[in-house]
């Protein structure tokens, strides 16, 4: 296989998984380190540095979008954001002394739990009491609901906090968005409307892998001859994806998309061990 | 933010700035493929290595460009930060321009320093 076969199976492949991942809400990037190591045999640090720069186009591209729906909650997010950069620069800093077999342990489980959390149903909101810090931090906030603005108030702001300090370090050590972990400190945690959650973690998710970027391409993990197909594709496929989001089947996409990533998961866990995977 | 119609643009321009990456390392790749698409593919193995900013010395001029292209696109939520703290300060929310400006610092410590 010459380069330019090996970037148009690339391309392609990343093409798909953007698809899927913006009809799924799973995101592309999640998916794209274990298809390049398991499937075309690349190095698991050049595939997280391909995969996080994928991250940073989907979330900037879809960010007018979301934007539009008037969902998202700016303040939390950003203070949020002071969370999960930090985890993100200490995450990245781990890859170079974390060995390889322990990443694709570590990314396995990311995996499996992603998909897991892909096939759950989100809580109703039952009644919480206010954190007394929320109003103070000015995170209290409404979205257009069906019948006028809806407000919610947010609670558990230091453990939803801790929540992202993690997701962060998960993103940097791994090269992704860790979307489904920001989704949950908010929306499990935090109690912010669902809906709110998502958006607010996609505007999240590159500002996240930005905090990475500096130091991934420092090492060399972000190969530009490789970044290139799997950029354009992500970006390509997820914006697709985004289009066609009404007219899908999206309940049996998600389970067909999370048994993939389950057995995916497996064979990283395999190939990891077994010295399969450099 | 209150100000859907600035939250607006700044969409729009961090749509603008995806896109103008994504044509910057289109350009580089087509070039790329032109120059290298004959030879083989070596990403089994790392090649540490330890670069500095724009981290683009000793590539060839095609996987120079797809670089800067991939440095445009790590600008975009970059310049998110930005808008946000000149949002945040004309509504005079003096704590969160503190936040955002630390979220700023974290950013310009990875990208410039680390």
């Amino acid at each position: 296989m010459n380069v330019s076969v090996f970037s148009a199976v690339v391309f392609l492949i990343s093409a798909l998984a953007g698809f899927l991942g913006a009809l799924t809400g799973l995101g592309g990037g999640v998916v794209v380190t274990p298809v390049l190591t398991l499937m075309l045999g690349v190095n698991i640090h050049y595939a997280m540095g391909a995969s996080l720069v994928s991250v940073i186009a989907t979330s900037s591209g879809a960010a007018a979008a979301y934007v539009k729906e008037g969902f998202s909650n700016v303040r939390a997010g950003m203070l949020l954001e002071i969370a999960t950069t930090a985890g993100a620069v200490a995450g990245a800093h781990l890859v170079s002394v974390v060995p390889v077999p322990a990443l694709a342990i570590v990314f396995a489980a990311v995996l499996l739990y992603s998909a897991w959390h892909s096939l759950t149903e989100h809580s109703s909101r039952d009644g919480h009491p206010a954190d007394p810090l929320a109003a103070r931090l000015r995170l209290n906030g409404s979205y257009p609901g069906p019948t006028g603005p809806e407000t919610y108030t947010v609670t558990r702001i230091k453990s939803g906090f801790g929540l992202m300090a993690v997701a962060g370090l998960l993103s940097g050590l791994l090269g992704i968005g860790s979307g489904a972990m920001k989704v949950v400190a908010m929306d499990q945690v935090m109690k912010i409307p669902f809906k709110v959650s998502t958006t607010t973690s996609n505007f999240m998710i590159g500002v996240t892998a930005a905090a990475s970027a500096g130091i991934y391409l420092r090492h060399g993990y972000i190969s530009p001859g490789l970044a290139m197909p799997v950029m354009l594709g992500v970006l390509g496929g997820s914006l697709l994806g985004a289009r066609h989001l009404s007219g899908a089947n999206v309940r049996v996409l998600r389970r067909l998309f999370a048994v993939v990533i389950a057995v995916m998961a497996i064979e990283m866990v395999y190939s990891g061990v077994t010295g399969g995977m450099r | 933010m209150t100000d859907t119609r600035l939250e607006q643009i700044v969409g729009n321009l961090l749509r603008a700035g995806v896109m103008l990456a994504a044509a910057v390392v289109l350009a580089g790749g087509v070039w790329y493929l032109a120059a290298h698409g004959g030879t083989a593919p070596d990403y089994r193995h790392f090649h540490g290595a330890h670069g500095k900013m724009p981290w683009t010395q000793g590539l060839p001029a095609p996987l120079a460009t797809i670089q800067i292209g991939l440095l445009l696109l790590v600008a975009t939520p970059v310049a998110r930060v930005v808008f946000c703290i000149a949002a945040f300060a004309a509504e005079r929310d003096r704590m969160y321009v503190g936040f955002t400006l630390l979220v700023l610092a974290i950013l310009t410590y990875s990208l410039l320093m680390s």
